[in-house]
């Protein structure tokens, strides 16, 4: 496995630079947490990183990669099982009907397995958001405010399910403004001059 | 490849089971049936105006998805998701269009049976019509995918979309409409027409979908 490696990015959005020439690598089992302030493009290096926004000048480089976003991007009105079963069937790698319910399992969901995604609350839908990285099989995790709508208990249980990634030798990024604990994660803090 | 055989099944159970299939075949009927009111009740007239009532028609029935098709995959993270997974936005819009046809053409074809009944259309003017509309509605499901990439997220999206969609759906009117009484001549037009959109489509749609994430 190989690691993300972000060569001298520099991201703009609407004529404003967010951030210049920012350059990192993070090896497998490794992790990075990018803390600020709102608005200083926290979540513009995750879609940067996920191949979503083009950086102005620099390059990213990696293996396959999963997303976290705002949007949970499973369909309402299927049952959740059903919702994440849609993505992992696209992902790479065997037994995805195995994989989406060791997800489900993991993320502690398996009593709303059966639940239209519609019905589930704002941290339930976090967490599906959150299996269906899981379920993905993809070397890197980007994680953008994976605790938002959080309880304790599901922090919790995010961190194990980070730690555990980087266990089998997975690449975590994280993006955030409430404390996860990710021991031994690099940590970068944006925006001095915003 | 998988994958967007799965996006054209998704859109096209999404399409049935959020009634965007029965909506859109209601509106056009409804249309149909308004042109007897509004010319009177002569069925010689109508007969003679019926194939271009049922183009007409079917124009602006396929305006009423069009709000739908790209906005809510947008919002929702699903295009996110696709690019995530090394996909081009073009071959997604390209999904888009067959899944998008698939919901519209043949249940509009069916739908105009229905309507040449109503308008009293004789046997041989309502196969001209068929054959026109399975030529002419692919490129009015290109049209309508890349007019809804083009709008997605605009405020009052429908309004601008009927602006964008019906100038470049005219020369689909007319060579539809035309094949009734034109030939085979028209017939050709209508297909290299819709043919023209149905190859630059997807294009349009993929950089206004790419542009939409930036």
């Amino acid at each position: 496995m190989t690691a993300l490696i972000f060569n001298g990015v520099t991201c703009a959005r609407g004529g404003r630079v967010l951030f210049e020439n920012l350059s990192f690598a993070v090896a497998p089992g490794g992790a990075l947490i990018v803390t600020g302030p709102n608005g200083v493009g926290k979540s513009s290096l995750i879609r940067v990183a996920a191949g979503l926004l083009r950086p102005v000048a620099g390059s990213v480089e990696g293996p396959a990669r999963a997303l976290l976003a705002e949007a949970s991007a499973l369909d309402m009105e299927l049952r959740l099982a059903r919702a994440l079963r849609f993505w992992a069937t696209l992902d790479d790698g065997d037994d995805p009907h195995g994989r989406v319910s060791r997800a489900i399992e993991a993320t502690q969901l398996s009593p709303l397995a059966d639940v239209p995604v519609r019905l589930l609350s704002t941290g339930q839908r976090r967490r599906a958001a959150l299996a269906r990285v899981v379920a993905s099989a993809a070397p890197v995790w980007l994680l953008d405010e994976p605790a938002n709508g959080l309880d304790d208990a599901s922090v919790g249980t995010l961190e194990t399910l980070i730690a555990g990634h980087r266990a089998g030798g997975g690449i975590v990024l994280i993006a955030t403004h409430l404390p996860i604990d990710v021991p031994g994660a690099q940590s970068i803090v944006l925006g001095g001059a915003a | 490849m998988t994958a967007l055989f799965a996006l054209v099944g998704r859109d096209l159970r999404r399409a049935w089971a959020g009634g965007s299939v029965t909506y859109t075949l209601a509106f056009f009927l409804l249309v149909t049936i308004l042109f007897p009111f509004a010319i009177g009740p002569d069925a010689a007239l109508l007969a003679r105006v019926g194939g271009g009532v049922i183009w007409a028609a079917a124009l602006l029935a396929a305006l009423m998805p069009v709000e739908r098709l790209i906005w809510p995959d947008a919002e929702s993270g699903v295009l996110d998701q696709f690019a995530v997974r090394g996909l081009s936005m073009a071959s997604v819009a390209a999904a888009k269009i067959v899944a998008h046809w698939l919901a519209f053409g043949p249940p509009l074809m069916l739908a105009a049976v229905i309507a040449a009944g109503l308008l009293d259309l004789p046997g041989a003017v309502l196969l001209k019509v068929e054959v026109g509309l399975l030529i002419g509605t692919p490129g009015l499901a290109a049209l309508a995918v890349a007019t809804s990439a083009l709008v997605s997220g605009l405020r009052g999206a429908g309004a601008v979309a009927g602006l964008v969609m019906l100038p470049l759906a005219v020369p689909l009117l007319i060579f539809g409409a035309g094949s009734i009484e034109g030939g085979f001549g028209a017939v050709r037009l209508l297909g290299a027409v819709s043919l023209l959109l149905l190859a630059g489509a997807p294009f349009v749609a993929g950089a206004a979908i790419r542009a939409g994430m930036d």
